[in-house]
C-alpha cells in the first residue's frame, strides 16, 4: 500500500501539467497511520475515479515538509485544485499563498489549519462535539425514563477528539437526570486498553450488574470492552448497551452479532463533498461556505450492519 | 626547591601504591619520572594534581605546604597537567579552548576578538602561527598537545606535568614538542616528564627518578646514568634473600626435558613479530622486556586472547588450536592476566564461584557443579594456597590483591592445566604473598606443569626461570639458559638496541 | 538455601503487600474472589491475568540485564509476534503453525539483537533501539496497518481462557517464571550469565562462551516477548500493530529494577522481577479501580514507583539501620560498632 503511494507520487511528479482534458486534482495525504485514514485515501481515489477526475496522490509519511513539497510540485504542475489533509495546524501560510497566487483552490480535509481562511477555498470535516451529541441522543431516546448508569471509555487524555466527544455526549444527556455517567477512564483509543479498563469498570460496578450502558469514544475500545463484558458472563448489547463512534467494520460485525447497539459514523468520505464544492466552483465560481460539515450518521442494529460491514471491509480500515 | 614531596604514602585496598616516596623538582629543570606499570607513577601524579588525597607525607610548593583537593585547585596553585589523550574540547575553536573558563568579557558578553587576539599572542610564544578561529579538532595531535600545554602553562605557570605526552606522536612531532618543553624550562618552569621511551628521557630530561613497587629507587642526573643502569633500576636487581636461596638450585646444566609443545612463527601484526617457542615438560620460561616490548602480547597469542595471524603451535599429538581462550583451555592451557581487575576476577561473584568458573565453563552449562562440589573445591584451594578470606562466599572484589591473584591461580589449578601462563603474577602484591606465589610456581613445575611467566621484576624471573627469553621492540631477541641467566645478561639484551 | 532465597525477595513481598493494602483502602472489595462459571473472578485474579505480558517481559529482561545489557525492543517484538500469529490464523494455517511462527519470530528478533550486541559489539541500548523503532513498521507491514481481527477459539483461549479456574495468561507466566528459574539455577546458566554480566572479559578468558551466552540471553528475551505478544493478541482477538506492547519495555525494565536487580548486571533474581511486575500491575489496576479521573493515572503511578524505589534504595536501608542502632544505643545497651555504609570507589 505504501509502495503504491510512493509510485503514485512518482507518477504525479513525472507528469506535466495540462496534458489531460479532465480536471486534475492533487491530494496531499498525511500518511496511513490508522485504518480510518487508509479508508479515506481509498474513498478519495474512488470518488475521483467516479467523477472522471485525474487524482495525483502524495503520501507525506507524517511529515509536514513532505506535504509542503508535494503542494509546491502540484502548483508547478498547474493542477486544477489541491486537497490537503494537514498533518499539523501551523506553518502553512506561505505555501497556501503560493497556491493562491497560482489561482489554484485548496480544500482542507478533516483537519483545520491556523492560517487565514481566505487562503483556502473551504474545509471539509466532521464536528467532534456533534458526534458525541448524536451518540448521547441515541442513548436518551433508547433508555427513555429508565434509570441508566453509564460508564465512559475516553480517548487519549487531552486529545481533542476525547475532549469534544466527551462534551458532546454530556450536552445530549443534560436535563435527563435518569442518565448518569458513573465512571469515566481513558482507554487510549486502543482495543487492549478498552478491554482492561472495562474489566475494572465491571469489578467496580458489582460485576457489571450496575452498569446500564457503555459510551466509548471510538469503536476499537468498544470492541475490547465487548470482550471483557462477555468474559464477565454478561451479554453485551442487552445487559449493557453499547454506543461508540467512528463506524469501523469491526463494530458492524459486533452489531450484526447483537453485541453492540449503535455507532456514529466519522465518514472517511471527505472527498465527496470536497469534489462537489470544487465542481460548483469550477462551473460558475460559486464560493462554498468556509466549513462543510460532514454528516455524523448514526447506525444501529436495524441498519443492516452485515451489509455495512461488507461495504466497508474493502476500504482498508 | 620549586616542588618537594616527602614520604608520600597512598594505600588502596590490598595494595600500597606509594610507600614513603620523596621527590624534588627544581625550577628550570625537566625531571623524568620512570617506572613499569604499577610502579606508582600515576598515583604520584594524581596525588600532586589533587585527583587523589594522600594518606601520609607532605607536598610543598615554593616552600608552602599544599593539599590540593581537585585538579582545578592544583591548577590554581600552579600545577598544570597535560595527559596522553588531549583533554580539550575538539569541537570548540583553538581560541575558545585556550580561554575556556576565563573568557575576556565585554559588557558581560564574551569578546570574541579579544579572545582570538589573546590566543594568537599566546601561541606565538610557542612558535605556533595557526588560525585560532578553527576548531581544535582540525589540527594534528602534536599541535593539540602544544595547545594543551599552552593552556596549562597559562593557567598554572609554575609546575607542568607531562604524562606520556608523546605516545601518539611521530618523531618530527616529538622534536617539535620537545622544543616547546625546552623553551618552557628556560623560562623557569619545573617540568615533570613521564614516559617509557628511554631515548626521549635521555634527550630531554635533566634528572631522572625511578619508582618501583610504590617506592623510590633512585634520583640521579641524567648525564650520570647510562641505559643499562637505568633499566636495572627499573626492573630491580636486589634479590630477596629467601628467593636467592631457592634460586641457587638452578644454573648448573639445565636438565634435558621432554618437549611439551612447540610454537613456530606465531605472530600478529602490530602486536608481536613472528616468534618460535619450545616448552619443555615441567619447565619455567621467563619473558623479560620493558613495558610495551611485546612480552604480554606474546603471552596473549599463546592463549588465544588475540588470534595469531601467522604460525602454528603443536604438541606430540599434532596441531593445537589457539584461536580463542576456549580452544587454548581445551588444549590444557591456563592464563592469569596482567590486569587482574579487568581481565581476571569477576568481582561481584564469590570466591567459590570465581574458583569454579573455568572448570564450570569447560564442563558446559548442562553439567552444573553442585554447590557441595564447588564448596569442596573452594575450601580445598583456600587451604592449599592460603587464601585469606573470611569465607568462600565473600565477593572476590573485596579481597586484597595478593589473595585475588591466588583465587585466579586456584581457578586454573582446579583445571589441572599442563601449561600455565602467568602475566605479572606478583604485581601489586605484598611481600609475603609474593614469596608464596614464587614457591607455588616451583612446586607446580616439580609436579610436571610447564609455566610461562611474564614479569618486569628481574630478580623474580631469575629466581624461577629455567630459561629466559628477552623481548624488545616486538621481537624475541635473546634466549638465556641456565648459567647465562643473570641481571647483567638480561639487562644487556634489553639495552642492546642502542648499540645496534 | 531456602531462607536465603526468601530473604532476597522479602523487600518485594513487603512492597507488594503494602501496595495491596493501599489499594484495598480505596477499593474495599479488592481482595474478594468469587467463582463464576467455574472460574475465579476478582480484582486479584485480574491482576494475575493482566500482569502476564509485563511479567513475561520482566523474566526475559532480567536475564538480559543480568548480562549487563538491556532490551528495548520487547514491546515491539510483542507487536510483531502478535501480528504473525494473527496473520497465520486469518490465513487459515491453523493454531499450531501460528504459535510456532510467532515463537520463531520472537527467537529471530532475539537472534538479531544478540548478533548486534555479541558479534558486532554495538551497545545493547543502541542495538535494541534499532528493532524497537523499526519493528513497529514491520508489524504494520504484516497487518497492513489495520487491526487484524480473528475469532479462532484456540488462539483466543490463550488470552481469555482458563484452566482449573485460573486464567490461562496467569498460568503461562507462572509456568515461564518457574521454568526459567529452574533452568538458571539447576544448570550452570545462571552462574555463567552472572559472570559475563559482572566481567565479560574476565569470564571469556576463563573459557566462558560469552558470545553464545549473550545471543542466547537475547533470544530468551525475544521468546518471552513472543509469548507476551501472543497473550496480548489473543486477549483482544486482534493484532494491533500500532499499540500492542507499546511502552511495555519500560514497564518491564521498571519491574526488574523494583525487583532489586542491578542495571549494571550480575546477580539476578527472577522471582524478585516477577514480584516487581506484579507490583506494577497492582498499581495500574488499583488506579483504574479507584476511579480517579484519568489525568491522574500517570502521576499516581510515578509517585508510587518513586516511593517504592526510595524505600528500597540501599543507602536508605543503611541509614535506617544506623538510625535504629543509635536509638537502641540511647535506650540502654551500647550498640556494637555500627558498620559504615559500604563505600564505593566509583
Amino acid at each position: 500500500m505504501k509502495l503504491n503511494g510512493l509510485l503514485a507520487t512518482a507518477a504525479a511528479l513525472a507528469l506535466t501539467a495540462g496534458a489531460a482534458s479532465a480536471q486534475t486534482v492533487g491530494f496531499s495525504q498525511i500518511g496511513s497511520e490508522s485504518g480510518w485514514r487508509a479508508a479515506e485515501t481509498t474513498l478519495t481515489k474512488q470518488q475521483a475515479e467516479e467523477r472522471g477526475i485525474d487524482l495525483k496522490f502524495s503520501d507525506a509519511q507524517q511529515k509536514q515538509e513532505n506535504q509542503i513539497a508535494a503542494i509546491r510540485s502540484f502548483v508547478a504542475q498547474g493542477v486544477d485544485a489541491i486537497l490537503l489533509a494537514p498533518v499539523v495546524a501551523t506553518g502553512w501560510d506561505s505555501v497556501l499563498e503560493e497556491a493562491q497566487e497560482a489561482e489554484i483552490p485548496v480544500v482542507l480535509l478533516d483537519r483545520q489549519v491556523d492560517s487565514s481562511d481566505d487562503l483556502y477555498l473551504t474545509a471539509v470535516g466532521s464536528d467532534l462535539v456533534h458526534e458525541g451529541n448524536v451518540a448521547g441522543q441515541w442513548l436518551v431516546e433508547t433508555v427513555g425514563d429508565k434509570e441508566c448508569r453509564v460508564v465512559e471509555l475516553q480517548g487519549t487524555t487531552g486529545s481533542s477528539p476525547a475532549i469534544d466527544r466527551a462534551n458532546g455526549f454530556r450536552q445530549a444527556i443534560e436535563g435527563h437526570d435518569n442518565i448518569e455517567i458513573v465512571r469515566s477512564q481513558t482507554g487510549d483509543f486502543t482495543r487492549a486498553q478498552g478491554k482492561e479498563v472495562m474489566e475494572s469498570f465491571l469489578q467496580a460496578e458489582n460485576g457489571g450488574k450496575d452498569i446500564c450502558a457503555l459510551y466509548a469514544h471510538n469503536d476499537d475500545m468498544a470492541v475490547g470492552a465487548i470482550q471483557a463484558i462477555k468474559e464477565a458472563g454478561l451479554n453485551p448489547g442487552e445487559d449493557i448497551l453499547i454506543v461508540s463512534i467512528d463506524a469501523v467494520p469491526d463494530i458492524f460485525q459486533a452489531m450484526a452479532d447483537g453485541d453492540a447497539n449503535a455507532t456514529v459514523e466519522l465518514t472517511p468520505n471527505m472527498a465527496g463533498p470536497a469534489f462537489d464544492a470544487l465542481a460548483a466552483y469550477w462551473a460558475d465560481g460559486t464560493m462554498p461556505p468556509k466549513f462543510i460539515q460532514t454528516e455524523s450518521k448514526l447506525y444501529t442494529q436495524a441498519d443492516d450492519p452485515m451489509g455495512q460491514y461488507e461495504a466497508k471491509k474493502g476500504l482498508g480500515y | 626547591m620549586l616542588l618537594s614531596v616527602q614520604s608520600l604514602t597512598k594505600t588502596f585496598p590490598g595494595t600500597r601504591a606509594l610507600d614513603g616516596v620523596d621527590f624534588e623538582l627544581a625550577a628550570g629543570e625537566v625531571h623524568a619520572l620512570l617506572g613499569e606499570n604499577g610502579a606508582g607513577k600515576s598515583t604520584l601524579i594524581k596525588c600532586l594534581t589533587g585527583a587523589y588525597r594522600r594518606d601520609a607525607g607532605e607536598i610543598r610548593l615554593e616552600g608552602a605546604r599544599i593539599s590540593p583537593r581537585s585538579t582545578s585547585e592544583a591548577q590554581e596553585l600552579g600545577i598544570g597537567t597535560v595527559y596522553q589523550e588531549v583533554n580539550l574540547l575538539p569541537n570548540l575553536t583553538v581560541a575558545q579552548n585556550l580561554a575556556f573558563g576565563r573568557e575576556p568579557r565585554r559588557f558581560g558578553l564574551v569578546d570574541g576578538r579579544a579572545m582570538r587576539a589573546m590566543a594568537r599572542e599566546t601561541l606565538m610564544g610557542y612558535g605556533l602561527d595557526i588560525d585560532v578561529g578553527r576548531d581544535l579538532g582540525c589540527y594534528s595531535v602534536a599541535i593539540q598537545q602544544i595547545i594543551a600545554i599552552a593552556r596549562a602553562v597559562a593557567l598554572s605557570g609554575k609546575v607542568l606535568i607531562l604524562d606520556e605526552p608523546t605516545a601518539s606522536l611521530d618523531a618530527r612531532e616529538v622534536e617539535m614538542l620537545f622544543d616547546v618543553v625546552r623553551g618552557l624550562r628556560d623560562r623557569g618552569l619545573g617540568i615533570v616528564f613521564v614516559s617509557h621511551f628511554l631515548d626521549q628521557v635521555f634527550a630531554l630530561s635533566d634528572r631522572v627518578t625511578v619508582l618501583r613497587n610504590g617506592q623510590k629507587v633512585v634520583t640521579e642526573a641524567t648525564r650520570d646514568l647510562d641505559r643499562v643502569r637505568l633499566i636495572e633500576h627499573m626492573l630491580g636487581r636486589v634479590l630477596e634473600d629467601e628467593v636467592v636461596a631457592q634460586a641457587a638450585g638452578h644454573g648448573a646444566g639445565a636438565p634435558i626435558r621432554p618437549e611439551l609443545l612447540r610454537a613456530e612463527g606465531l605472530g600478529r601484526r602490530g602486536m608481536i613479530e613472528p616468534f618460535d617457542l619450545r616448552v619443555g615438560v615441567g619447565e619455567v620460561i621467563g619473558l623479560a622486556g620493558l613495558l610495551g616490548s611485546g612480552r604480554t602480547e606474546s603471552a596473549e597469542l599463546l592463549f588465544g586472547v588475540r588470534a595469531a595471524q601467522t604460525g602454528t603451535a603443536r604438541d606430540a599429538d599434532g596441531e593445537i588450536d589457539l584461536s580463542s581462550p576456549r580452544t587454548a583451555i581445551a588444549a590444557g592451557f591456563g592464563f592469569a592476566p596482567e590486569d587482574r581487575k579487568t581481565d581476571g576476577i569477576v568481582g561481584d561473584l564469590s570466591v567459590r564461584e570465581n574458583i569454579a568458573l573455568a572448570l564450570q565453563a569447560r564442563r558446559g552449562w548442562t553439567r552444573p557443579m553442585s554447590r557441595a562440589e564447588q564448596v569442596r573445591l573452594a575450601k580445598d584451594y583456600i587451604a592449599r594456597l592460603d587464601i585469606r578470606t573470611s569465607d568462600a562466599e565473600k565477593p572476590v572484589g573485596q579481597l586484597s590483591g595478593g589473595n585475588q591473584q591466588k583465587v585466579i591461580l586456584a581457578r586454573w589449578l582446579a583445571m589441572n592445566p599442563r601449561f600455565l601462563i602467568l602475566d605479572e603474577p606478583t604485581r601489586g602484591i605484598d611481600v609475603g604473598a609474593h614469596a608464596e606465589i614464587l614457591h607455588l610456581i616451583r612446586e607446580l613445575t616439580s609436579g610436571g606443569m610447564s609455566i610461562l611467566i611474564v614479569s618486569s621484576e628481574l630478580d623474580e624471573l631469575i629466581a624461577v626461570s629455567d630459561r629466559v627469553i628477552v623481548v624488545r621492540d616486538r621481537r624475541h631477541v635473546a634466549e638465556l639458559t641456565g648459567a647465562e641467566i643473570s641481571t647483567e645478561t638480561i639487562v644487556r639484551a634489553i639495552a642492546e638496541e642502542d648499540a645496534a | 538455601m531456602m531462607p536465603q532465597a526468601l530473604r532476597r525477595v522479602l523487600p518485594q513481598i513487603l512492597t507488594l503487600a503494602a501496595v495491596v493494602m493501599l489499594v484495598t483502602l480505596v477499593f474495599p472489595t479488592f481482595l474478594s474472589i468469587s467463582v463464576s462459571d467455574g472460574r475465579l473472578v476478582g480484582p486479584v485474579i485480574d491482576i494475575l491475568k493482566r500482569g502476564a505480558p509485563i511479567g513475561l517481559l520482566a523474566i526475559g529482561m532480567t536475564l538480559v540485564i543480568a548480562s549487563r545489557g538491556i532490551d528495548l525492543s520487547v514491546g515491539t517484538v510483542m507487536a510483531i509476534c502478535g501480528a504473525v500469529a494473527a496473520t497465520a490464523i486469518v490465513n487459515g494455517w491453523g493454531l499450531g503453525p501460528a504459535l510456532l511462527l510467532a515463537l520463531a519470530a520472537g527467537l529471530a528478533a532475539g537472534l538479531w539483537n544478540g548478533f548486534l550486541v555479541a558479534v558486532i559489539g554495538i551497545q545493547p541500548i543502541v542495538a535494541t533501539l534499532i528493532l524497537m523503532t523499526a519493528g513497529r513498521g514491520i508489524a504494520q507491514l504484516i497487518t497492513e496497518g489495520r487491526i487484524l481481527t480473528f475469532s479462532h477459539p484456540g488462539l483466543a483461549f490463550l488470552g481469555s481462557g482458563s484452566l482449573f479456574g485460573i486464567p490461562v495468561p496467569a498460568l503461562l507466566w507462572l509456568a515461564a517464571a518457574i521454568a526459567v528459574t529452574l533452568l538458571m539455577r539447576r544448570t550452570a546458566l545462571g552462574l555463567l550469565i552472572e559472570a559475563i554480566g559482572v566481567n565479560r572479559r574476565a569470564s571469556a578468558l576463563a573459557g566462558v562462551n560469552a558470545r553464545v551466552l549473550l545471543i542466547a540471553v537475547y533470544m530468551a528475551s525475544g521468546l518471552c516477548a513472543a509469548v507476551a505478544g501472543l497473550i496480548a493478541t489473543a486477549d483482544i482477538r486482534g493484532a494491533d500493530a500500532n499499540n500492542a506492547g507499546l511502552w511495555l519495555e519500560l514497564d518491564a525494565i521498571l519491574a526488574v529494577v523494583i525487583g532489586g536487580n542491578s542495571l549494571m548486571g550480575g546477580r539476578f533474581s527472577i522471582a524478585a522481577s516477577v514480584l516487581g511486575a506484579l507490583i506494577i500491575q497492582t498499581i495500574d489496576t488499583g488506579i483504574l479501580l479507584a476511579g480517579f479521573p484519568s489525568e491522574y493515572n500517570l502521576v499516581l503511578k510515578a509517585a508510587l514507583v518513586i516511593i517504592i524505589l526510595i524505600l528500597q534504595s540501599p543507602r536508605l536501608a543503611a541509614d535506617w539501620q544506623l538510625w535504629r542502632r543509635s536509638r537502641s544505643g540511647l535506650s540502654g545497651s551500647h550498640a556494637a560498632a555500627t558498620p559504615k555504609p559500604k563505600e564505593s570507589l566509583r
